[in-house]
């Protein structure tokens, strides 16, 4: 009758013979091993520690650094500290895993389609690319774009000048850049201006859309908005918001523009082209998870193949997709420490430089692991909230 | 039942495993024992195991009482010693990727400066030279190598700094090679003083005093630069062969024996004839055991003091035999107890000489006029010669 018996509930039988007592007990006893192991192994280092007369504590952080590191996107020197390194360090790292994520993500999905695309050569290419880098380590790929290809570019003196213009050289990638003049807070206010308007026109559009049931394309009504403004604000500023830096070649050496250095590019490069082939693998999943009918029926309909796939194909596979793309790309961040082998100064490349220069071993493996523990954690947070939005809503 | 075996097996495997953590204590730093009899005069000073207890004062908040707590040292007096002589052979760190200091040659042996005063090392605790495991360490991880035992010796081009002295918990013994930073260019790049390196890149190993003292002195001149910097001393030159630098800064010793060691063109390149920094480098032991400290210190002494007498592999047995000086007869072990005093049998000295040479053989075998690693001996010549080599007296 009632289910749920209290533990010493069966007359007779006694309490430890109780299939329910006996799961807790041995809940119990695991928790208090694993307490037990983890208290152990914790004390043994400690007294390992102390015994060779090193304490353990954060104190170190603030000091001074006392080394350079060669790319910073905040104000670094070598009288920062080592709090600031770090930082220099994390933001190297996310630089390089967002940037790396996005571009991943549209050469991963372009390639999943390819695979499944009727044409035969294109369909070939796409399988040979897939294959051919799942199956070699991301390392070896690294050290090949670094030593065989991005340092193998000739001196600054030879730079292959590509239109833009973009120099190529051994000393690094330049391209020309914006450099914000003394207009660009002012214009950034606009840009935020215009935003609100655009926000305000996509839920006006679609409450009209509610309520008389016709449906103008909210979105690009929105962004026409939105473009317009910062055009026009662009102009009737006094002097243009960014000035067009162009790179140049100053002697040995470039000047101007923005430059990535050989050990950026080849991780970025390295990174994106072997993560695109996982994420192709999944976005092919995905597709082919949609039933054939489903296809079919929207051809019938008379849906061109584009509007296949954006209407019916793509809503569907994305609740199949976004699961394991969310596993590529915390794989993409975590992969980025691999940079430790050519040189760019991630996270994990400049923390090597700290453990060695403060000789804390300890606490700075413990600070990179929650560094690359919150950026996961962030990434998954994302992607699952991502998740709940685009999975089947079922009525 | 099946789920009683279950909880049943987890719980074996756990014991197992704290069981098996429990049983393998480190072997280096076992608890200092006491002993109650005052050390007597006859015994060999080997066998008297004492117990180092360091008073640190750690300043309490305020409010609070001063607390003092008592740390114990580890490895205690004489652990090492015992240790190695158990264990059959020394095992040394050293750097193995550089050319006359230690590398492995063709035929899988180690060979270099650093790579002998190991095996003279070998020799005076076991009278046998070959008694060596050598081991190779990155930059990063020698200090920790060394301070968790792993090591008993760090023979590796490490420069001796205050904090490497105090906070790692190492202390570094005698300096065996003068060294001082300097920077490597191409020939053809016309850089002859640090300011034409203004704006430019340099190469530099990563973890090392080079990489500090390189922003120290570029800070105090005011010059701007990119550190470029690189995991181990192949990736380094690679990269600055390859011109991804205009520089490339290190030991001048390591940039000479670089040079001709590892870059394709050698008579491409030049050190600048700047000095950066002083670079004392030398063996580096463990807090703690001062016997090991006064073995490893005298051992380099003894090829210093066996050069300043002229004694050489080749005339060490007729010295022994008919020498009438009685510094060359204590230091051979003929007269006195210097061997028994330091915790090694009394002809320790004979069999550094004998077995590997004195530190004028080691040096022209290694780094020599005939050698492909050349370095002028500079500072590295006795007081006589006017270098700082001087060996306290053996008495």
């Amino acid at each position: 009758m009632n289910k749920s018996l209290p533990l010493r509930g069966i007359q007779g039988v006694q309490f430890w013979r109780d299939e329910r007592f006996q799961r807790l007990l041995g809940q119990l006893i695991f928790l208090a091993l694993l307490a037990v192991l983890l208290g152990y192994l914790g004390r043994n280092m400690l007294a390992n520690l102390s015994q060779q007369g090193l304490g353990l504590g954060f104190d170190f952080l603030p000091l001074t650094a006392g080394f350079d590191i060669g790319e910073h996107l905040i104000p670094y020197s070598r009288s920062s500290s080592f709090l600031r390194a770090l930082m220099v360090g994390l933001l190297n790292t996310t630089q390089v895993a967002g940037l790396g994520i996005f571009l991943a993500t549209i050469l991963g999905v372009i390639l999943g389609v390819a695979r499944l695309s009727t044409n035969f050569l294109v369909q070939q290419i796409a399988r040979l690319y897939i294959e051919f880098l799942r199956n070699i380590p991301l390392l070896v790929l690294l050290y090949f774009l670094f030593s065989g290809v991005f340092i193998k570019l000739p001196r600054v003196k030879e730079a292959i000048i590509l239109p833009g213009p973009v120099l190529l050289t051994n000393r690094g990638v330049a391209f020309p850049w914006g450099i914000p003049t003394e207009t660009f807070s002012l214009y950034l206010r606009i840009l935020g201006v215009a935003a609100l308007l655009a926000i305000a026109i996509y839920a006006g559009l679609l409450w009209y859309t509610h309520c008389t049931g016709r449906g103008p394309l909210a979105w690009l009504w929105s962004f026409l908005a939105f473009l317009v403004i910062a055009a026009l604000g662009w102009i009737t500023l006094p002097n243009p918001p960014l000035a067009w830096e162009i790179p140049s070649l100053q002697g040995l050496r470039i000047s101007g523009g923005r430059q990535f250095s050989p050990e950026f590019m080849a991780l970025l490069s390295g990174l994106v082209i072997y993560t695109s082939a996982f994420i192709a693998d999944v976005v092919r999943a995905g597709i082919q998870a949609v039933s054939r009918g489903q296809v079919e029926a929207a051809k019938s309909l008379g849906l061109t193949t584009i509007q296949t796939l954006r209407l019916v194909v793509f809503p569907q596979a994305l609740r199949v997709i976004v699961p394991p793309l969310t596993s590529q790309y915390l794989n993409l961040t975590k992969n980025s420490s691999l940079a430790v082998a050519i040189g760019y100064p991630e996270l994990f490349h400049v923390s090597g430089t700290i453990l060695n220069q403060s000789g804390r071993a300890v606490e700075v493996i413990t600070l990179v692991m929650a560094f690359y523990l919150s950026i996961s954690l962030l990434t998954s947070a994302f992607m699952n909230w991502y998740n709940r939005r685009v999975r089947l809503v079922e009525r | 039942m099946s789920q009683k075996r279950l909880i049943l097996s987890v719980v074996l495997i756990f014991a197992t495993l704290v069981v098996a953590a429990c049983g393998s204590p480190q072997a280096t730093t076992p608890a200092p024992q006491e002993t109650e009899a005052p050390p007597e005069e006859e015994s060999p000073p080997q066998e008297v195991v004492k117990t180092v207890i360091v008073t640190v004062e750690v300043p309490a908040p305020a409010g609070t009482p001063q607390v003092q707590i008592e740390v114990a040292q580890a490895p205690g007096f004489g652990e090492t010693l015992a240790v190695v002589q158990e264990r059959g052979n020394l095992i040394c760190g050293v750097n193995g990727q550089l050319p006359g200091f230690s590398f492995l040659d063709s035929e899988g042996n180690y060979s270099g400066f650093d790579a002998d005063f190991c095996r003279a090392l070998a020799a005076a605790i076991f009278g046998d030279e070959s008694k060596v495991e050598f081991r190779n360490t990155t930059t990063q991880e020698r200090f920790t190598v060394l301070q968790t035992g792993e090591i008993d010796v760090l023979m590796r081009n490490t420069t001796w700094t205050l904090v490497r002295d105090t906070e790692l918990g190492l202390n570094f013994t005698a300096t065996t090679f003068y060294d001082g930073q300097g920077i490597m260019v191409p020939v053809d790049s016309g850089i002859t003083t640090l300011a034409d390196l203004e704006g430019g890149t340099i190469c530099v190993q990563k973890g090392t005093t080079t990489e500090l003292n390189l922003a120290d002195v570029m800070a105090t001149e005011g010059i701007n630069y990119t550190p470029a910097v690189f995991e181990d001393v192949n990736a380094t030159y690679g990269a600055y062969a390859e011109g991804r630098c205009d520089a490339a800064t290190s030991d001048k010793s390591q940039l000479s024996s670089v040079a001709k060691g590892l870059l394709p063109d050698p008579e491409n390149h030049v050190i600048l004839d700047i000095t950066l920094s002083k670079e004392p480098l030398g063996p580096v032991v463990r807090h703690g055991d001062d016997q090991w400290f006064d073995i490893v210190k005298w051992v380099i002494f003894a090829t210093i003091a066996a050069e300043e007498y002229g004694v050489s592999s080749a005339n060490v047995d007729d010295m022994l035999a008919t020498s009438e000086n009685p510094e060359i007869r204590r230091l051979l072990g003929a007269e006195g107890e210097l061997g028994l005093k330091l915790g090694l049998a009394n002809e320790w000295a004979y069999n550094v000489i004998k077995l590997v040479g004195n530190y004028a053989e080691i040096y022209a075998r290694n780094l020599g006029e005939d050698t492909p690693t050349y370095i002028p001996r500079g500072l590295n010549s006795l007081y006589t010669d006017g270098g700082v080599l001087y060996s306290p007296p053996f008495r």
